[in-house]
């Protein structure tokens, strides 16, 4: 296949324009519709050479389809991201200065923590210590509210995450920023946030909850694939749908 | 903030002046351009586009129109130069790659919008863009407007959005404060315009259609709409069918929203 863009290409990228990330599944469907609407070919198992086409048609405006897994399902996710500004700077037309500094505590918070999760407590804690311009209790619960809303954090039982869209768009920024503390995922060698850790002191990996899922699926006793000390962790099961997501 | 920090830092010096107003920015003439040309790298140039479609972009994301004053004030800045060629470069990338039409919308403000070339489809897209709820009320405004010949009084509007159930005094799931999103957002966008009636007393206001909508929105889809609406065929609003079929057979219902 020719790398021009048509139609189909221009839809498709138009629609992830508007909704900024869509899972696999999705993907392929909309996928499917875009080269029905505009009568041209679809190979149902060519869906990363089409989006390549469009990456490499988008390359020049520093801007990039990419694919990332979700912490909470395992499930494959695309979102269209933005690599001048990967960073905040990115959101500074929907969020105030203080707003940002809000949501760089609470990515530091999630990065420091061992479960990749921050509670809206030491969130509204950290919020005494923006430097910017204090936030009242009510609009630091507003932003947060906000920051979900808008698909950059993730929020259960008053306990943030950072979305999936959050993490393959913020990546190249976190790796920076947090370069000491950031660690990969032993088994897809991605950043790990929501994951299981190896307690032998002197290895202490992280894995992906999904990707211990798959990897230790079917094992008898589970041992760390890096030191082979035993994997004293509860073994959460494959999962293929989205709606059984809570662990 | 990478490359735009640097790039703005190197030559931020240079600039000191203020330029709110597009009176102080002359178009460059075409050789001046060629000259602007010669003395920067195709990277720059290639720069500078980049960070033009991704300004537009991110203001239309809630459709607000460009002033060319805010687009050299804020991005091209000392290659004001050339700003003629960076904005062909950018039309041509928002048509090749995104399927948008930068338009120009007031030639005396120089103010542009992006269009979508991509007519909208009859099968329902499989995935749904978060803004769709309000254009199906700007959709159905739209059509008020133009089955009342193009103008109408405020108070139209409000009883047809009652009859339908939203209420323009109350906060709506969907819309948010519907008076807002009606007399300022769509007004922004410029798919409406919303002007006072002259003497008047209590204040009267009326709706016409804006040049937003005049571009993008299709007249044929709206009589199609309203002849499902009320079991008739289009040509039955003679007039209204003249207007959304011109000369007769030329491309009935090009694009509309997104």
């Amino acid at each position: 296949m020719s790398r021009q863009m048509g139609d189909s290409h221009r839809r498709f990228l138009q629609t992830m324009m508007g909704s900024g990330i869509i899972d696999q599944q999705g993907a392929k469907t909309l996928y499917q519709y875009c080269c029905e609407t505009h009568n041209t070919q679809h190979a149902p198992d060519k869906l990363d050479d089409f989006i390549e086409t469009i990456n490499s048609k988008l390359q020049p405006m520093f801007m990039q389809i990419r694919k990332g897994m979700s912490e909470d399902n395992g499930q494959q996710y695309y979102a269209l991201v933005n690599m001048a500004e990967t960073d905040v700077t990115r959101m500074s037309s929907d969020y105030a200065d203080n707003e940002l500094e809000l949501f760089g505590k609470t990515i530091e918070l999630i990065v420091g923590s061992e479960n990749g999760k921050a509670s809206s407590t030491d969130i509204l804690n950290s919020a005494d210590m923006l430097t910017i311009k204090k936030l009242k209790k009510s609009e630091t619960e507003h932003v947060l509210n906000r920051l979900v809303h808008d698909k950059w954090l993730n929020e259960k039982r008053g306990e943030y995450t950072l979305s999936t869209r959050c993490i393959i768009e913020m990546e190249p920024y976190i790796r920076t920023m947090y370069q000491d503390q950031v660690k990969m995922c032993h088994i897809c060698r991605n950043m790990a946030f929501q994951c299981q850790i190896c307690e032998n002191p002197s290895c202490g990996i992280k894995i992906h909850n999904p990707c211990v899922a798959r990897y230790f699926k079917g094992r008898s006793e589970p041992r760390c694939p890096a030191c082979d000390d035993f994997w004293p962790h509860e073994i959460p099961e494959v999962r293929h749908t989205r709606s059984q997501s809570r662990r | 903030m990478t490359q735009r920090k640097r790039l703005s830092n190197t030559q931020s010096s240079t600039q000191n002046r203020e330029e709110d107003d597009d009176t102080t920015f002359t178009q460059p003439s075409t050789s001046q351009v060629q000259r602007g040309l010669e003395k920067v790298t195709p990277a720059q140039v290639d720069q500078k586009t980049a960070e033009v479609v991704q300004y537009f972009l991110v203001k239309d994301q809630k459709k607000m129109p460009v002033r060319r004053a805010d687009i050299v004030k804020h991005v091209v800045k000392e290659y004001r130069n050339i700003y003629p060629e960076i904005m062909k470069r950018a039309a041509h990338t928002f048509d090749q790659v995104f399927g948008l039409k930068l338009v120009e919308i007031d030639a005396k403000s120089h103010t542009y919008i992006l269009i979508n070339k991509l007519e909208t489809t009859d099968g329902a897209s499989p995935i749904n863009s978060p803004a769709n709820p309000k254009m199906g009320l700007l959709f159905v405004i739209l059509s008020v407007i133009f089955m009342k010949e193009g103008v109408v009084k405020e108070n139209v509007i409000w009883n047809t959005l009652k009859k339908l159930r939203v209420d323009p005094g109350k906060k709506h799931e969907d819309f948010g404060d519907v008076k807002k999103v009606v007399t300022d957002e769509f007004v922004r966008q410029r798919y409406l315009e919303y002007v006072r009636i002259p003497h008047t007393e209590p204040v009267e206001h009326e709706f016409r259609w804006g040049q937003r909508a005049e571009i993008e929105v299709s007249k044929a889809r709206i009589l199609e709409f309203m002849g499902e609406l009320h079991g008739l065929e289009p040509q039955s609003w003679s007039q209204q069918y003249r207007e959304a079929h011109p000369a007769s057979n030329t491309q009935p219902g090009t694009s509309s929203q997104r």
